[in-house]
């Protein structure tokens, strides 16, 4: 084979960043956010997300959504979580956009036991995605654990989404770690109220980085950014967020 | 079976050591504000005391005695117990309080030797327990109770009640005491002197109930028992000549016994949506462990790695004790089900594995624990969705209808906490609008923007509380809040309280 077609080989696979050719990635919407991650969410892949605030959460869930497509989404939910931000309102979640009829809600007592909820549920490749939340700084997280998750979730597919509230990153082997907060909606929108997170890249193995404004748009299943206004920058010491709990 | 001395051997079996067990006990109760003797000992017995006595005159009768107060519900759990542990014998056992036990023998005593050999072996194994007992067979539940009490070690033959019971006393009847005064003024000794009579004549002086009782007892009708526990529908056994404590042979023993049952129901057709192992100690006690799938199950391998999950969630593990000489798998549930076939939809396999993922997940953690979602027809809220174990019905048939119109943005949070959390909130600007701050959670949130009220009542014809005016607010820092009043300005209230109900997303 010559040169140039090798080159032009190699070129078109690092663009597509090895992705299997049954597993598309899932395009979250605007360009800029798509490009950055190569097409889009990758499925079969572990998403770390670190929310500050009340709100922010439902970043992740719409990633788990997003992902899950048709197939059945699984929610693994430590009993700290439910009771600190509220239990699911499957409502709620259909006014999203979300189906309620695909969602399985799993409450486990405590993170060893959502770690072996997760391990269980990512070895089925007909589940659709997994949204495991995770309290704090579980010690039994560790580089191990997640990579054993990654590796559960390339074998069959599943996309895994970990949401941690109140916890500040650590190693892991996670594909890409946001970092999500809820940002106001622009003050000429009439019809606010749809979700706006200020949403960061911060690590991202097979790709670059960003920081983004996206609004949820649940008529299109799809986030936007157009007209979204001037994000304030956040504050450190704000007192309306809670702090990181220490490890557990 | 008859037990007549079970709070004593209950207090024997339990303080066999003590040293002031060395004076005969007697076990007393309280009745009318007398203290009278509510069970004895044998040598108690032997020494001239009987029930019923004045505590007083037992204790002038006979020194040093031993005197302890009742306690029936004791009682009742050790009777329980016992129960639980004749559940080896027929699985159709049923209390008779306070001190007995029915049982239902159809069909079982064939597996026993006969009924003389089964009647044997369940007293000695009673007995081995260090309880007192006697027991008998017969055809009504009223005969046996007689018999076991007045005649032990009958076996009556099929339609003999009558002659076994003819001979007996009144007071096998067990009546009230006016009754019996009756039945003696006339002369009447034994039961069969008073089945000679016309029943016309004793429903005259007697009462309709007696004449039932006396049928029953006389074989002629039947009172139904009501069996602790439900009849399973198929059940496999394995008794062990030597107790088993190794954990290694009872998975062994357990896949057998899977194999065997999965062997029976391929041959009927059906599957089993409810397990229950039952593990029976030596010592007497019972462990059951049950668990439940979503669809009809018929392969043992998926039921033993089921039961094993269960087994290691438990949070105490399996004790054996002295060791298992039984161990029982009964299928409580069988249903039919289609021969499986491979589906080249792929739906339908999706479907099955999914299945079996909530299985293994709800055996690990426990049914309630693994859910999904039906919609409520109510405009409540909190109840507007209700979460029901993944494993009961079908999901995708439900209806759910959404709130807001197209094109707006959502109307109900994603979250809504457990208890509706109360928020101290700055005056409204509006009689009856939202509030331009608002203190949760020892926080201080501005409202930039808000959306309301969208006024929900409560359901009235439950008299379950006031009026809410929900209020979508947002906040200068971009989260989003669901917030409401309770209770109208000058209506219902003169200072209506707020809560905060839900996050957005």
């Amino acid at each position: 084979m010559n040169k140039s077609a090798k080159l032009a080989e190699l070129r078109h696979s690092l663009a597509r960043y090895g992705l299997p050719n049954d597993r598309p990635a899932v395009p979250l919407g605007p360009a800029a956010v798509d490009t950055v991650l190569g097409g889009g969410l990758r499925p079969g892949a572990l998403h770390e997300v670190f929310v500050r605030g009340w709100n922010a959460g439902g970043f992740a869930v719409l990633l788990a959504m997003l992902a899950a497509g048709t197939k059945p989404l699984f929610w693994v939910r430590p009993d700290y979580e439910a009771m600190e931000y509220g239990a699911l309102s499957p409502q709620g979640l259909l006014e999203l956009g979300g189906d309620p009829r695909r969602l399985a809600m799993v409450k486990v007592r405590g993170s060893a036991d959502a770690l072996s909820a997760a391990s269980d549920i990512l070895a089925c490749p007909h589940v659709g995605a997994l949204l495991l939340e995770m309290e704090g700084q579980p010690k039994c997280l560790d580089l191990v654990a997640s990579r054993r998750l990654v590796l559960a979730a390339e074998e069959s597919g599943v996309t895994a989404v970990m949401l941690r509230a109140g916890a500040v990153p650590e190693p892991s082997a996670a594909l890409t770690r946001w970092q999500v907060a809820s940002a106001p909606s622009s003050p000429a929108d009439d019809d606010w109220g749809n979700p706006v997170f200020d949403a960061q890249l911060v690590r991202h193995r097979q790709g670059g980085l960003g920081h983004f404004l996206l609004r949820w748009d649940p008529e299109h299943g799809c986030f936007d950014t157009t007209d979204i206004g001037v994000v304030a920058a956040a504050p450190a010491d704000r007192q309306a967020y809670p702090q990181a709990r220490r490890a557990v | 079976m008859w037990l007549p001395r079970l709070p004593t051997d209950r207090l024997i079996r339990r303080h066999a050591a003590r040293s002031d067990l060395r004076a005969p006990l007697v076990i007393s109760q309280k009745a009318n504000n007398a203290l009278y003797v509510y069970a004895l000992e044998a040598r108690a017995q032997a020494l001239g005391l009987h029930k019923g006595q004045p505590l007083a005159n037992a204790r002038a009768m006979v020194q040093p005695l031993c005197i302890v107060p009742a306690d029936e519900k004791a009682d009742a759990a050790l009777l329980d117990g016992i129960a639980d542990w004749c559940d080896r014998f027929t699985p159709l056992v049923s209390l008779d309080a306070p001190d007995g036990l029915f049982l239902d023998i159809t069909g079982a005593a064939h597996l026993f030797g006969g009924e003389a050999a089964m009647l044997a072996t369940v007293t000695k194994s009673i007995a081995g327990h260090g309880f007192a007992v006697q027991g008998a067979i017969a055809t009504t539940s009223l005969a046996a109770h007689a018999l076991a009490r007045y005649a032990p070690a009958t076996i009556t033959p099929p339609g003999g009640e009558a002659q076994a019971v003819a001979p007996l006393p009144i007071t096998a009847l067990e009546c009230d005491d006016k009754a019996l005064r009756a039945l003696r003024h006339a002369g009447l000794k034994t039961i069969g002197m008073v089945a000679s009579r016309l029943s016309s004549e004793l429903s005259e002086r007697l009462g309709a109930g007696f004449v039932t009782r006396l049928k029953v007892m006389l074989g002629a009708e039947e009172k139904p028992l009501q069996p602790r526990r439900a009849l399973p529908d198929l059940m496999a056994e394995q008794r062990f000549a030597e107790p088993i404590v190794t954990e290694e042979i009872i998975a062994a023993s357990l896949l057998q016994l899977a194999q065997h049952l999965s062997t029976i129901l391929e041959r009927e057709g059906r599957g089993a949506r409810m397990l229950e192992a039952a593990f029976f100690r030596t010592d007497g006690k019972v462990e059951r462990i049950a668990v439940r799938t979503g669809e009809p199950l018929r392969d043992a391998s998926v039921m033993l790695r089921l039961l094993r999950q269960r087994l290691d969630a438990l949070a105490d593990p399996l004790d054996p004790g002295f060791g298992f000489d039984l161990i029982r798998l009964e299928a409580l549930l069988a249903e039919e089900t289609n021969p499986v076939t491979i589906s080249f939809d792929s739906n339908e396999n999706g479907r099955r594995q999914i299945g079996f993922l909530v299985d293994r997940l709800a055996a690990r953690f426990g049914e309630p624990r693994v859910q999904r979602f039906v919609p409520q027809d109510t405009h409540i809220p909190e109840a507007a969705s209700v979460a029901i174990p993944a494993q009961d019905k079908d999901f995708d048939q439900q209806n759910w209808s959404l709130k807001r119109l197209s094109g707006d943005p959502p109307r109900r949070p994603l979250r809504l906490l457990e208890k509706p959390e109360p928020i101290e909130a700055g005056f409204p600007l509006a009689p009856d609008g939202p509030p331009r701050f608002f203190r949760w959670r020892q926080c201080r949130h501005d409202v930039a923007r808000a959306e309301g009220p969208e006024r929900v009542a409560m359901e009235w014809w439950r008299n379950r509380g006031l009026t809410r005016d929900y209020f979508r607010v947002e906040t200068r820092d971009g989260q989003r809040f669901w917030i409401y009043r309770d209770g109208l300005y000058a209506q219902d209230k003169l200072e209506p309280r707020w809560y905060l109900q839900g996050l957005f997303a």
